[in-house]
Order: C-alpha cells, then structure tokens, then sequence
C-alpha cells in the first residue's frame, strides 16, 4: 500500500508543480523591469512600470469595464436561467421535453466554442434581418451569448446540489400547509444558496473569461478584456499582460483563501455546538 | 399500561376511512386494496416489517403519493384531489426533519405562519406547545445544537402546532435509545390524551405498538392481514403469518380428527400428540389446521409419567437450550418426533433451577383454551 | 374504481411548474437549437459578396419557391484534402491529449482522495484555483516559457544539457502540453468524485484475500472508477476537437485544427456556407460522444441520489 501511496503522491506534487509554474513564472517576470524573459533585469527590478503601463492603457481598461458589466450581468441572468432549470431538472420528475432539457442544458457544456459562437452570431443576424433587432452586435449580443452557456453550469451545480438535498424537508413544509413555491423560497433556496452563489460566480468565470464565443459576437467598437490580450499576445510576450494575469491572480486567490477560511470557521463552530448538544444529552 | 381511546363517544365514527386504496410502482404494488376505518381519538398502528408498505400508505394519507386506485376519506372528504398542503394531516417525519436554517421557535411557527395568524396568536401558540412538549428553554436554538431527543419533541410540537386532526407519525421512537423510548412512548400517549388528536403511527417494532396502540393493523407484502386491538391481535391473529409476527408462536400443524359442538381434537404428527382445543373456526374432519400456542401458556414439568404416545396436549421432550434473559428463561425443547417447542418460564427461583434443566427430560403440557387454531 | 397516473403528487395549478421548466427551455431553445438549424440552412447556401455574405435559401422567381440549395460546400469539405487531414488531426490530438490527461490526472485524483480530509479540500482548491484565473493568460504563460528565448530554453542551456535552444513552441509538443494543461482540472474532479465514493474496506478485502497492492488496484479499484475515468474523458475529448485558441497560441502552423480552420473560413474568407459546413460536420463527429456523456452523467447522478 504505501509504495501504491508514494507513487500517486509524487504525482500529484509533480502536477501541482506542473499546474503553478507557468502561473508564478508570469507573477514573478511582471516585476522584470526587461521584457525578455530570460534577462532578469537585476539593477532595475522588482519594478512595477508594467503595471502602471497596464493601468493607463485606454484599451485594456475600456475592455476591462465591458468585461464586466457583461459578466455581471451575464452571471445574474445565467442564475436565475439556470436555478430554474436546475430545480425542474431534480424536482420535477419525468415531464413532456424533460430529454430535451437534459440534453440542452449539457451540451453546452462540452460544444466547442467554434461552433457555440458560430451559431450564435448567425443567430443575431438571422434576427436582424427578420425583425431588425438586434441592430448591431455589442454589449447585448455577447450578453445574450454568455448567458446562453454559462446557464447549463449552473444547472448542473444546482441540480446536483438538489440531488442531494434532503427532500423531507420540502415534504415537512408542504405537511405544514406551504405551497410548493413558499416551499422553494423559504427551505429550499436558503439551504442551497452557496451553490446558487458558486454557480454565480462560475458563470462570471466562464463570462469574464470567454474570447471565443466574444469574438464572433462582439462587433467592431465592443472588444471584451480576452480580446485585447488575444491580439496583444498573438505577437509574443507581452509584460502588461503579466501585469495584468498578477492581478487577476491576486484577485482570485483571495478570494478562495476568505471563502476557504470562512468555511472552516463555520465547520468548526457547528462541530462544537453538535458537541454541546451530545453532552448535554436529555 | 395500555392506551385507551381519548374519546370514547366517537370511538364508532369512522373518522378516516380508506377505500381499496392501492398503489402501483410499474408492476409491483406497494399497496394492494386496502380498505380500513380509523376512529377519533384513536390511536392507531400500522405494523409490518419492511416491503409492507406500510410507509407507503402513510404518505399516501399524507398526499406525497397519489393512491393508483381507491379513496381516502378524511372527516367524510375525499382527499384524491387534494396537496399536502390542504390536508388537515400533519406528519410527524421519522428523520424529524427540522429545518436547519431556522431555530425552534420559528420551526414550530412555520406552520402557524401559512395559516395567516397575526404575530401575537403565532407566539402565543408556539409558547403553549414547546411547554407541552418540554422545549420552552430551548426556543432560541438551532437543530443542530439539539439532542436526538430534543429534536424529536421539536419535531412533534411542530407537527402539533396546527392542531391537526390527525397526526401521522413515521417510527417514532426508531432514532431512540431504550430508556428513552419508553419515556417518549408514555410522554406521547399523555400528550395525546390530552389534545384528544388522532394517531397513526408507523412503526415495525411490536413492543412500540402494542404499547400504543388502542387498535392496530398488521401489514404483509401491501395488505392489511388483520386489524384488531393488541390484546384481540395478540390472542387471536386471524392466520400463522400473524401469530407468528407478533411475539413467538409455537406452530403445529395437524389434521382434524373430530368435530364437537363446543371443541375440535387435531391430531398433530409432527408433534406426535392429539390436540384438543376449544372449537373456534369453520373446519371439516380431515381439513389441515395449526394450532399456535404462545409459548408462556405452555407448562413445563419435569418428566412424570410414562411415555404415551398421541397424549392429549401433552409431549415429552428434552431441553436443548436455555437462555436466561433476566426476567424470564427462554426454553428450547426438543420433543420425540423432532420439532423442537419454546417455551417461557418466569424466573420465579432464579437461574440456579433454570442451570438444572439444561438436558433435563421434560413435559410439556397447555390448557385447552390455550392453542389458536389457525385454518391459513 | 379509477385508474390514475402513479408519479408525484401534482398541484392543481400547473402554471407554476410549466413556467419554472418553460423559461429556460425557451431560452435555450431559442438560443441553442434554433441557432444550430441556421447553421444547417446555411451550410446549404452558397456564398455571395453581400451581406450577409450568403445566399437565401428559399428564392422567389414568379410567385413559386426555388430551393436554393447548394451541395458545392460540402463537396468541397468531404474532397479536399487540407480539411480531411485537418479534421483527422483534430480528433487524433482530442483523443491523444485524453489519454496524457488521463495518465497524468488519474493519479492525482488518486492521491487527493486517499489524503486526509484536512489536506483533501486544500488540495481540491489548488486544483481548482488555476480554473477561477484566467484560461487565455494561462495558456500565453506557456509562450513565455517554451519559446527559444523563453524559461525552459534558458534554464536548460544554463545547465549545459543543450547547446543550443530547442524549438518548443509552435510544435506537437506545446499544443499538447497547453491542452493538458489548460484540461486536467476537467479530467481530475470527476474522477476525484468517484474515487472519494469507493469503499476502503473492499481494498482491505482483496488484501485479506491474498491480492497484492497493483492487484487490488486493478481489479477493485479501476473497474469502480470507470464511470469517472468516462466522464472525464469525455469531458476533455469533446471540447478539445473543436479547440481553437491553444493550437493557435501553441500549435503548429503547418498542420491546424479544425477549430482554427472554421474560423479561418468565416473570418478570413468570408465564406459562412463552408464555415458553416465545417460546424455541421465537427457536430456530426461530436454527437456520438455528446450522447455517451450525458448517459454517462445520468447514472452517475443516479447513483449519486
């Protein structure tokens, strides 16, 4: 057994290696006053010009702030979408198009974005020129594309969730005279909301995130943060761009380290109340 | 200390009655034409083991799962139409179900609220019952800070807030241990003397519903076999399945020897004696019966006479086992022609006399009045 | 007696239900289904210096309907030789990146669900840490690295194993280590999911029964993973045949995807009927496994439930 454990656990360690060095080799060259990667520039480094080109580019941050109204409200939209989906998927039991459902909320989960963002944008002009809407593609077009797949993962965070939701509760309630509504407001959404939020949040992921499908619906004017880095990094390295993947990472990993510890907070607060309530046995 | 009926001017309403009721998962029938008449104020016991679908037509009365077939009456309404949320049934979940996110206080006023009462009514309400049920200190707390046993009664005070007409309760006592169950049973029996609510219970465990039940049903493969107090299911179960679920039977199986007016002689070969027994079912010479006798009406004496063979509810044997449990002594004999008979002995002189009769030769004997015959 | 419908209790007003179920299935229809019959309408048109840049498919000459349909494009894909051997390529590289994701990430998945439940949710949030930052600059980090001038190069001629810097970008090599790279959280969590399931007792059986640890491993072990080892395969095979921004970040330039081709057709040559064509006939090779995952993903919820 233990020659079964060193190997695995070697491997894991060798992954994780693999998974982070390309993550800290771009931290730590954004500090590199020189652009070349191979030349630590040590009089002038640790310097953060890159940053601060990063920051005053008009591009980036005019993309950064599309990429984020369109996240957000990409995110929101993709939560209720799916919730919904979610729960008549794990509720509802069998149902006329229930199939059709399953297989529209999966599929986009695993179609190339190619295809995704190709169909997409052949969509907007089929409508532009059926019912002149939408007039030109932007803001809304790659809104209304986000929302279109990050959705199928919420669905499935949600409806796995509510798989494994206890559903005497929602029978208690109903017992006690809740209709099935009041039922999903007062029991059911408290108690899966951290899957709710999680789905939020992937959906802002895969939103933020996505060049693909942004550039097939994006049109000329409306670039999407992805988009500024895609043509920036076509030609090579680019220390802005480390800049920015710095901050983002940042932005992230504190972001997991707060929910991390917060939860382990919560854990450990219900394992001491459970342990008062043992003791105090009646 | 068994319960009796709180109301015993309603006892003859029927109060909720099902009507061939069945339920049908694809080709097998969970519950198979059930028609049954439950009474105000009673409390009353479905008892079976697992498969018996007793759970199933629990929830069917409590509307989770629509009958395939039949009727359920509640207060003269037909129910078929009707959600759990319309019912005047509230459930008491054998996993208590609280909610996690709420504390006692507004467990317990969650029903109250989808009444529409005003706040004031809410929390009067809900003070009365957690005293009831002993909670009161507890009102701030969450589930998971309570005990097995605290939950149950906040589990129950929920379940009693609505004032239903009938309160359904899933196995009860299941999650509990011993002491505490026995406390819980009689805690639950006084609280329903004192709300006069109707009871159904599901439970599998006998000692549960003999204890509770004013009138109980024994569940098999998704019928009711036999609907009757503990003491009538006890001393007159309808067939062998039943004897032979509740508590230990000794089963003989014979043949109808003669017929009188007031009695019937049985002669049993595998227990290689004649039974003679007080005539109480329809049978003709020759037919195949079995006579179930309890094995604390059997009388154990060490070895008297002289063998006799086909003697008249006596046989011979020899103790095989004993097993001291306590209060009683449990007594495996095994007898001339093979089978082998329990018996229960009270430990009047203690384990030194019960020691004695390991491998003893002994004789068993039972009144007339003692064997049950059984056609099925 | 009557004869009802045996399923869940069901309100007596449906609307609820039918809007709960209804608005997202109007949403993805409209947004998913309905998309994928244009692209079928278009890969039928025929191309057309307009806009949009095709012709329609239903023409109106003297008050009766001509089909316009138009096979050229097809004919074209299925006989030229560049799109064949793109097309083949991709789906070789999907099922070759499958299989290092496969024997990188089934170890790793291995180790986290035998660790200790402390270490366990740290390890899964390092796993999955990479995912929540961003996929683009993840994949450019490897530019970084792997060009002549780039990390890798340098630290080897540093220490002499070279003499001079090997080509490591725009070759097999780097599209497949940008695509385990950027997939391996996608092979590791299912397979975690269904090895944290497995019962330890039935590992300490076989051993109580004589097996030796590589034994065990085989014949207890990897048969229970199965569903996992599908649902990650699959999970990385499907999106990698119609790649797009690693092979044009890491890949070769002689030989592209097909990812890459569509969008060259559409883009570049403005041609959407063939661009289309391209969409239809990856979608054609994707239906097969599209369908093996979702019943892949149908028993494992169920036997999740």
């Amino acid at each position: 057994m233990r020659r079964r454990g060193l190997f695995s656990r070697t491997a894991l360690v060798v992954g994780l290696v693999f998974l982070y060095v390309p993550i800290v080799s771009m931290i730590v060259y954004s500090f590199n006053n020189s652009r070349l990667v191979t030349v630590w520039d040590a009089a002038h480094s640790p310097t953060l010009k890159w940053y601060g080109v990063l920051l005053s580019d008009n591009e980036v941050l005019d993309a950064a702030w599309l990429s984020l109204r369109v996240a957000i409200c990409a995110a929101t939209a993709s939560t209720i979408l799916g919730t919904l989906a979610g729960t008549a998927l794990a509720r509802f039991g069998a149902f006329r198009g229930r199939s059709l459902l399953v297989g529209m909320t999966t599929a986009p989960i695993v179609m190339p974005e190619v295809i995704s963002g190709l169909s997409l944008l052949l969509l907007f002009v089929a409508l532009q020129q059926a019912i002149g809407w939408p007039q030109g593609m932007g803001a809304v077009t790659i809104t209304l594309a986000h929302i279109s797949f990050c959705m199928a993962y919420v669905t499935v965070v949600v409806q796995s969730r509510l798989a494994g939701f206890d559903e005497s509760l929602e029978e208690a309630a109903q017992d006690l005279g809740a209709r099935p509504a009041k039922v999903f407001w007062r029991i059911t959404l408290p108690l899966i909301l951290p899957a709710v939020l999680a789905g939020w949040l992937l959906a802002f992921t895969l939103s933020w995130d996505d060049l693909v499908i942004s550039q097939f619906v994006a049109g000329p004017g409306s670039s999407t943060l992805p988009m500024v880095i895609f043509s920036k990094v076509r030609l090579g390295v680019s220390p802005d761009v480390n800049a920015l993947a710095t901050l983002m990472v940042s932005v992230v990993a504190s972001g997991v380290v707060v929910a991390a510890v917060w939860m382990r907070h919560r854990q450990k607060r219900r394992e001491r109340d459970a342990q008062l309530a043992a003791a105090a046995n009646l | 200390m068994n319960a009796q009926p709180s109301t015993p001017a309603d006892a003859a309403a029927p109060y909720i009655r099902l009507q061939a009721v069945s339920k049908k998962f694809g080709e097998f029938a969970a519950v198979d034409t059930v028609s049954l008449e439950i009474r105000r104020g009673e409390i009353f016991c479905l008892l079976g083991g697992s498969g018996s679908g007793k759970t199933t037509l629990l929830r069917m009365l409590a509307g989770f799962e629509t009958p395939s077939a039949g009727s359920i009456y509640i207060d003269g309404e037909d129910m078929s139409a009707v959600p759990p949320y319309e019912r005047p049934i509230n459930m008491m979940f054998q996993s208590y179900a609280l909610f996690p996110h709420m504390n006692v206080e507004k467990n317990v006023a969650f029903g109250l609220e989808q009444e529409r009462l005003g706040r004031p009514e809410i929390r009067r309400r809900v003070a009365e019952i957690l005293e009831l049920v002993e909670m009161s200190p507890y009102a701030g707390r969450k589930p998971h800070q309570l005990s097995g046993g605290q939950r149950q009664r906040v589990a129950l005070a929920r379940a009693l807030a609505k004032r239903p007409k009938l309160l359904l309760l899933d196995e009860p006592l299941a999650a509990l241990d011993r002491k505490l169950r026995e406390r819980t049973q009689f805690e639950l029996l006084n609280i329903q003397e004192r709300l006069g609510v109707t009871f159904i219970v599901v439970t599998h465990d006998q000692e549960e519903a003999m204890t509770l039940a004013t009138r109980m049903g024994v569940m098999d493969r998704g019928q009711i076999v036999q609907v009757g107090t503990p003491a009538e299911i006890y001393e007159s179960p309808v067939n062998r399945f039943v004897a032979d679920f509740i508590g230990s039977v000794n089963l003989l199986e014979g043949r109808v020897a003669a017929l009188g007016a007031d009695e019937l002689t049985i002669s049993c070969d595998s227990a290689g004696c004649t039974i003679r027994a007080g005539r109480q079912v329809e049978c003709a010479p020759g037919d195949t019966v079995w006579a179930a006798i309890r094995p604390e009406k059997i009388v154990l004496a060490s070895e008297g006479s002289a063998a006799e063979t086909h003697a008249e509810n006596r046989v011979r044997g020899k103790v095989r086992e004993v097993a001291y449990m306590g209060d009683v002594s449990i007594c495996l004999v095994e007898i001339d022609s093979g089978k082998t008979f329990r018996v229960t002995l009270p430990n009047r002189s203690g384990i030194a006399a019960q020691r004695d009769l390991r491998h003893a030769t002994v004789t068993l004997s039972w009144e007339t009045e003692s064997p049950v015959i059984l056609t099925r | 007696m009557e004869q009802r419908e045996q399923d869940r209790v069901v309100p007596r007003r449906f609307s609820a239900r039918r809007l709960v179920a209804g608005i997202p299935a109007l949403w993805l229809t409209v947004f998913f289904l309905v998309p994928f019959l244009i692209v079928l309408k278009i890969s039928f048109s025929e191309a057309r210096l307009a806009i949009p840049p095709y012709a329609p498919l239903i023409t109106w000459r003297h008050g009766l309907p001509v089909p316009g349909i138009h096979l050229a494009g097809y004919a074209y894909l299925f006989t030229d030789p560049l799109y064949l051997r793109s097309y083949l390529y991709s789906v070789m590289v999907a099922a070759v990146s499958t299989l290092f994701c496969l024997l990188i990430g089934y170890p790793m998945a291995y180790a986290i669900a035998r660790a200790s439940d402390a270490w366990r949710s740290f390890l899964l949030m390092l796993i999955v840490l990479p995912f929540w930052t961003s996929f683009l600059l993840r994949v450019y980090a490897w530019i970084g690295l792997l060009q002549n001038d780039g990390l890798i190069n340098d630290v080897l001629l540093r220490l002499g194993l070279i003499h001079h810097p090997v080509t490591l970008l725009q070759t097999d090599f780097s599209l497949y280590v940008g695509i385990v790279y950027s997939y391996l959280p996608f092979m590791i969590l299912p397979l975690y999911a269904n090895l944290e399931k497995h019962d330890m007792a039935l590992l300490e059986a076989a051993a109580d029964l004589g097996a030796r640890p590589l034994t065990a491993f085989l014949r207890v072990t990897l048969p229970q993973s199965l569903p996992g080892i599908a649902a990650g395969s699959l999970l990385v095979f499907i999106p990698t045949v119609g790649e797009y921004v690693i092979p044009t970040l890491l890949g070769r330039t002689d030989q592209i995807m097909i990812g890459r081709m569509l969008s060259d057709e559409f883009f570049d040559n403005r041609d959407w009927p063939v661009a289309s064509g391209v969409a239809i006939l990856i979608l054609l090779a994707l239906v097969v496994p599209i369908v093996l995952l979702q019943r892949v993903e149908r028993s494992n919820l169920e036997t999740a439930e």
